[in-house]
């Protein structure tokens, strides 16, 4: 047989060697913080993770006592993230549309982007203070569940901006072309093929974004202030977030409030996982063509 | 049905660059009619300014006149979704709607202009496919993704999508590129057909299928880089294959070009 087919340089052999390595030891660097934190939650959430935490608030419970439970909490924060989601994805989804489909490099595109940009800088405790001066101080509306919604949405705008522009310029111009060939409308075309098209990256972004905010704890602080009772109003009065709840409860030096503070957190994960994995069914459900 | 396409004094640019320049022809109906010449001569965008495509191209203008059977295209109160709707254009990469079924994106164009009822919609999509000489490939799997064909099957489909909205003219943007010959072929014989019916114009980079497709061939060619492209003649296709008045165009066709 040929030598030179089948001879590998020793140099060769150790560079390929040296590069395995690095890169399985990044892999590894980048797995131990995930898996420790997933060990962590997980071990030390399970001590009160009972129907209790689930069905109770922290009304009348002392920092000392056992039970109590996060109820108003997660209450709290599926109330004020759907309502960021509200607020934000309409408002997103019509900037990164424009951006995409209408802005065509203009100065008003430009500009835009440019402050989107900047919006996705803005450290969220700046969200909480805008919102505290603006809507609470300057409006003088009470603290509410909604206040917070308006600071967390202001955090979320940029992210699906961004995400959703991005999926929307990978969609192939030969589509929007060969509707605009049959003589669709341009708002029809955007509405009936680029979207769907668009639409399982769309909603990834929105996801990823949703799955921010919701642990978000120092806008919230600002806003929706603080309660240990059930309030089912997003829209009077304070309310609880879960990330709140964890902060609080964290902040006890008693071991009942930690394993809560615990919970809280695992709680905070699996709301997120679940919202995840709804947004993958949903995808995965609109993706083929099948219906007739 | 078909109609008659006139041209005349037409100029078109993006932004500043004159792509191309005082553009004269009469497209006849129920012929097909082959733009051929070299890269960059402009025929492509010509024919994207028969259907008023070529201003969704960012800086794209046009200057002239495009008639069709008496309406200036161009004019003041002409809408282009509606004539984009009159005139039907095939891609020269075949593009189904991914998001669609096969019978969808057929019905897209009807579905999409929100007009047809659904036993309606029925009818419309069997017609067209068979009219794309597709119906008997894909009638058991109406309901599969159009984008899981093969690329000759696809660009069938995107025939039988542009046919299927009825329109009077038919414009192929070198249609038969990216496909095999065997495909090719399929979709020569589907012209030959279509020819019927429609007025067709379609640009070739292949002159021996402008020659077996066309009645009349238009040669375009432009005379230096950042030159417009220009028209040299039109003639029947047999008189511009055996004897062209022009030098320019023997040259072309005999491979002496350039």
């Amino acid at each position: 047989m040929d030598d030179t087919l089948t001879h590998v340089s020793a140099g060769r052999k150790l560079k390929d060697l040296t590069a395995k390595v690095l890169v399985g030891a990044a892999f590894g660097l980048a797995v131990i913080p995930l898996v420790s934190v997933l060990w962590m939650v997980v071990k030390n959430g399970l001590a009160r993770f009972d129907l209790d935490f689930f069905t109770h608030s922290m009304r009348n419970i002392g920092p000392f006592d056992a039970h109590g439970g996060a109820y108003h909490a997660i209450l709290g924060t599926l109330q004020q993230v759907a309502l960021a989601a509200l607020i934000s994805i309409p408002i997103a989804l019509l900037t990164a549309i424009y951006l995409v489909e209408y802005g065509e490099g203009g100065r008003l595109a430009r500009s835009i982007s440019f402050f989107v940009d900047v919006m996705t800088g803005i450290p969220s405790i700046v969200a909480g203070l805008f919102i505290l001066a603006f809507w609470v101080l300057g409006l003088g509306m009470s603290f509410s569940g909604f206040a917070g919604a308006l600071a967390l949405s202001i955090l979320m705008m940029p992210v699906v901006v961004r995400s959703a522009e991005e999926m929307l310029r990978l969609v192939p111009n030969e589509l929007r072309e060969a509707s605009l060939a049959l003589g669709v409308p341009k708002w029809r075309t955007i509405v009936k093929i680029v979207l769907p098209t668009a639409f399982t990256g769309i909603v990834t972004g929105v996801m990823l974004a949703v799955a921010r905010v919701a642990g978000e704890t120092a806008p919230l602080m600002l806003t929706v202030f603080f309660t240990d009772s059930i309030n089912n109003s997003a829209f009077s009065g304070a309310q609880m977030g879960l990330p709140l709840f964890v902060f609080d409860q964290a902040g006890k030096p008693n071991p009942t409030a930690i394993d809560r503070a615990w919970t809280g957190a695992l709680t905070l994960i699996l709301i997120v996982m679940l919202l995840n994995l709804g947004a993958r069914l949903i995808a995965w459900w609109r993706r083929p063509a099948t219906s007739r | 049905m078909a109609k008659r396409i006139e041209i005349s004094g037409l100029d078109a640019f993006y932004g500043r660059t004159r792509a191309i320049a005082d553009i004269s022809m009469a497209v006849e109906p129920r012929q097909v009619t082959a733009f051929i010449g070299p890269s960059g001569c402009g025929k492509s965008t010509l024919l994207r300014t028969l259907n008023r495509m070529h201003e969704l191209t960012p800086g794209g203008t046009v200057e002239g006149k495009v008639m069709l059977d008496g309406t200036d295209l161009y004019g003041a109160q002409v809408d282009p979704v509606a004539v984009r709707r009159t005139i039907g254009m095939v891609f020269q990469r075949p593009n189904p709607f991914p998001t669609m079924s096969i019978y969808d994106n057929v019905a897209a164009g009807l579905r999409l202009l929100g007009r047809t009822r659904r036993s309606q919609l029925d009818d419309v999509v069997e017609r067209s496919l068979t009219g794309a000489n597709l119906w008997n490939e894909v009638k058991d799997r109406l309901d599969k993704p159009g984008a899981g064909l093969s690329g000759g099957q696809q660009q069938r489909l995107c025939i039988a999508r542009a046919i299927a909205v009825q329109p009077q003219v038919l414009l192929m943007d070198e249609p038969c590129s990216a496909l095999d010959p065997i495909s090719t072929l399929a979709i020569e014989d589907l012209i030959a057909t279509l020819k019927e019916s429609y007025t067709i114009v379609i640009v070739t980079h292949n002159m021996q299928q402008a020659a077996r497709v066309s009645d009349v061939t238009a040669f375009f060619t432009i005379t230096d880089a950042g030159e417009p492209g220009r028209l040299v003649e039109m003639d029947d296709t047999n008189k511009i294959f055996t004897n062209p008045s022009e030098k320019g165009t023997e040259d072309y066709i005999t491979g002496r070009f350039g």
